[in-house]
């Protein structure tokens, strides 16, 4: 029981920690910008895909660097070509446009490097058993990934919190008028965020892509749950974020561990479900096979009672 | 301008119309993933399929026609695959090809049924090359389903006899998907491994979402907790390479016993690792005889590269016997060609092949292999290959079948 927990919390603060990677740009982009960007998903996609084929080319860790630089370049240039034209259209415009995007990032590569999953490997320098904990060994890429992200957030905080360009985007998260008003230039500010939201999710696609598979259906698979972590850890706060990664990582890693169903609560209140009671099938579901469902039933449950997440400053 | 363009649009569009098949084509319509998680498998098997065809179009087609393979991406959902098997109707397919996912052939062999009882004249077959729900044969058999590969009774039945006769295995771990399949491969595996080796201990029976797994660290903590030495999956595709993948990773040491070890990636993905650990049951490996067979040589030629790598062997059979029904009955009608079909044998070079009469499920020779070291053809260009544990004939794979089946006048 000891090594299950202890495994487990292990497998989701690792979990927790790529869906920071995966999110802490994007909450930077949907609280300042307001903007519901769907195609966050496909930019994390482009970095694995970029890095396998940086990769190939001149190794590992040039590509580490160069990946995440080539998003953050085209997250600006999405920024500034596409949706500073379409953010005039209103919400609505936006969404459809990064909905479009998505598809067309989607079918680019498949184009490009074909449907099947294209063989990511990490560099045998860092393809060793880090640590055994309990027997189960523990890859040495995986505590790059858990340096990175920390890395990462230290980072961010530290640039929000202790720089003037910091102090500025604050401003405009919370009064994107006044800030413009003041003479701050938020347009420009814009393509910065973007900017740096894509780059850190290319960041987090080269280490993704490693981890996972690389493939053109690695967006969809994450797509959904980098809301949920937005949502949740609220509008505008990378801490929120962080402590809902670890907190979604954490549980849904644990629910998979959890053999046990509303059945099992049933006998222990002394309620008496048969085969032959009415909705039997559902009570039956173990919560192991429903884990995947926890982090939406968390998502309504938060928009329900505390619309602006965890730390949020604003409703959602 | 804008006329103009528009005119080119419609000439654009009358050229392709004109271009179109001619009427007296046989149409066949390709069911499934062309889309998706499970895209890989489903554009091999596509590829597959228009390489045989186009081997009996180029010796002059069935009856004097040629075959024509419509394809139709049913994203892996049962709601998908009905919309697109009445577009498949629509253009005049008489013929349904699916393999990828149980529910969706029961869903397609329910609509076959009823398409067939409401449009005498217009009866439809439907050729399954992969779904291997025994269901499929047994409670929800028909007529107008064939299927091509080997069920996951069957399979098991394989599989189990080589875990009998392994005193090394006492705690097996089930893990599968979560749908008709998955369940069916977890029912068999614990009726069988009660029968054939009440000693051996299920220390766990997990069922996971289809498709949809990222991260299988979860699931290889908890195998790695329950003390299991061998795990039995019925993962494809995705589900496959992942799962092993994240075994790996944690240093799982158990004998993987699946039924798609061979699907694309799966060799990649866990390497040296699954040397002697890694062991799946099929129809036909590279090296199952000492040379490959030209239709696999061809095959690789024209589809160069690893994610071409030949896997469906079956669709060798299933063709080779399509094209033999015709010709018995002279005919290329449904009804016909499905009465052609009941218990037709075939004799391959890998044995005798035989389409049982009374549930219309193949019987064929299963290999289970052992992935190894130093085999003469190896997988995905890794230096490792299949190696044959144990062969059980077409006729010793048959199992007994409740089906009832009412055929055509």
């Amino acid at each position: 029981m000891l090594e299950l927990t202890a495994v487990s919390l292990l497998n989701g603060v690792v979990y927790g920690l790529l869906l920071f990677m995966l999110t802490s740009g994007l909450t930077l982009i949907f609280s300042m910008m307001g903007v519901l960007n769907f195609a966050h998903a496909s930019v994390f996609m482009l970095g694995a895909y970029f890095s396998f084929q940086f990769g190939r080319w001149i190794g590992f860790w040039p590509a580490l660097v160069l990946a995440p630089l080539a998003c953050g370049l085209i997250g600006a240039a999405i920024e500034r070509y596409g949706l500073r034209h379409v953010h005039t259209k209103g919400h609505v415009a936006e969404i459809l446009f990064t909905f479009g995007l998505a598809y067309l990032i989607e079918e680019l590569v498949t184009m490009l490097w074909g449907r099947n999953a294209v063989a990511s490997s990490v560099p045998e320098s860092i393809d060793f058993p880090l640590f055994a904990l309990f027997g189960t060994s523990f890859p040495a890429y995986k505590g790059l990934m858990m340096a990175i992200s920390v890395t990462m957030f230290a980072f961010l905080f530290l640039a929000l919190k202790r720089t003037r360009i910091g102090l500025i985007i604050q401003a405009a998260l919370t009064h994107p008028q006044m800030a413009g008003a003041l003479g701050h230039d938020v347009p420009g500010l814009f393509v910065l965020v973007f900017a740096v939201g894509s780059a850190l999710a290319g960041l987090a696609g080269v280490i993704g892509g490693v981890m996972w598979l690389t493939q053109p259906t690695l967006a969809h698979f994450v797509g959904p749950i980098v809301f949920v972590v937005v949502v949740v850890g609220g509008l505008g706060s990378l801490s929120g974020a962080l402590i809902a990664s670890m907190f979604i990582g954490i549980v849904q890693t644990f629910a998979v561990a959890v053999d046990y169903s509303l059945l099992d609560l049933f006998r222990v209140l002394g309620i008496g479900v048969t085969r032959a009671s009415p909705l039997y099938e559902f009570y039956a579901i173990k919560v192991a096979t429903a884990a995947p469902i926890v982090p939406y039933l968390l998502l309504v449950l938060m928009l329900i009672v505390r619309p602006r997440g965890l730390l949020g400053t604003r409703d959602a | 301008m804008v006329r103009r363009a528009r005119r080119m649009i419609w000439l654009a569009l009358a050229g392709t119309l004109a271009a179109g098949p001619a009427a007296a084509d046989v149409k066949i319509a390709f069911i499934d993933p062309l889309s998706g998680g499970a895209a890989s498998t489903g554009i091999l098997a596509q590829k597959t399929h228009q390489f045989y065809i186009d081997a009996i179009n180029a010796a002059g087609g069935i009856n004097g026609e040629k075959i024509q393979l419509l394809s139709f991406d049913n994203k892996v959902n049962p709601q998908e695959s009905l919309i697109q098997l009445k577009k498949a109707l629509d253009e005049g397919a008489r013929f349904v090809v699916q393999g990828n996912g149980s529910s969706i052939a029961l869903a397609i062999t329910e609509a076959v049924q009823k398409h067939n009882e409401r449009n005498p004249g217009k009866e439809v077959l439907f050729l399954n090359y992969a779904a291997v729900d025994p269901a499929l044969t047994n409670e929800k058999c028909n007529f107008w389903h064939f299927r091509f590969d080997a069920d996951a009774d069957m399979k098991m039945a394989a599989m189990t006899d080589v875990i009998g006769k392994d005193p090394r295995i006492k705690a097996v771990y089930l893990i599968n998907q979560d749908y008709s399949f998955g369940k069916a491969v977890a029912a068999a595996a614990r009726k069988m491994l009660n029968e054939k080796r009440p000693d051996i201990k299920i220390v766990g029976d997990e069922l996971h979402p289809l498709q949809k797994v990222q991260d299988f660290s979860p699931y290889v903590a908890k195998i790695k907790a329950s003390g299991a030495d061998t795990v039995i999956t019925g993962n494809w595709s995705n589900d496959m390479v992942l799962l092993i993948k994240a075994g790996k990773d944690a240093g799982l040491k158990v004998g993987w016993q699946t039924y798609y070890g061979g699907s694309p990636g799966t060799v990649t993905a866990i390497g040296e690792a699954g040397v002697d650990t890694l062991k799946q049951v099929s129809e036909w490996h590279k090296n199952a005889l000492p040379e490959l067979d030209a239709t696999v040589v061809a095959f690789d030629k024209r589809y160069p590269g690893k994610e071409n790598e030949y896997a469906y062997w079956r669709a060798r059979n299933m063709w080779e016997m399509f094209s033999l029904a015709a010709k018995k009955a002279q005919s290329n009608d449904p009804i016909k060609m499905g009465k052609a079909l009941e218990g037709m044998k075939l004799q391959t070079a890998l044995g005798d092949v035989e389409m049982r009469a009374d549930n219309h499920q193949i019987l064929q020779p299963l290999y289970v292999s052992t992935l190894s070291k130093g085999v003469k053809y190896d997988s995905e260009g890794s230096g490792l290959g299949w190696k044959s544990d144990a062969k059980v004939d077409g006729k010793a794979t048959a199992l007994p079948t409740t089906c009832k089946m009412e055929r055509p006048a």
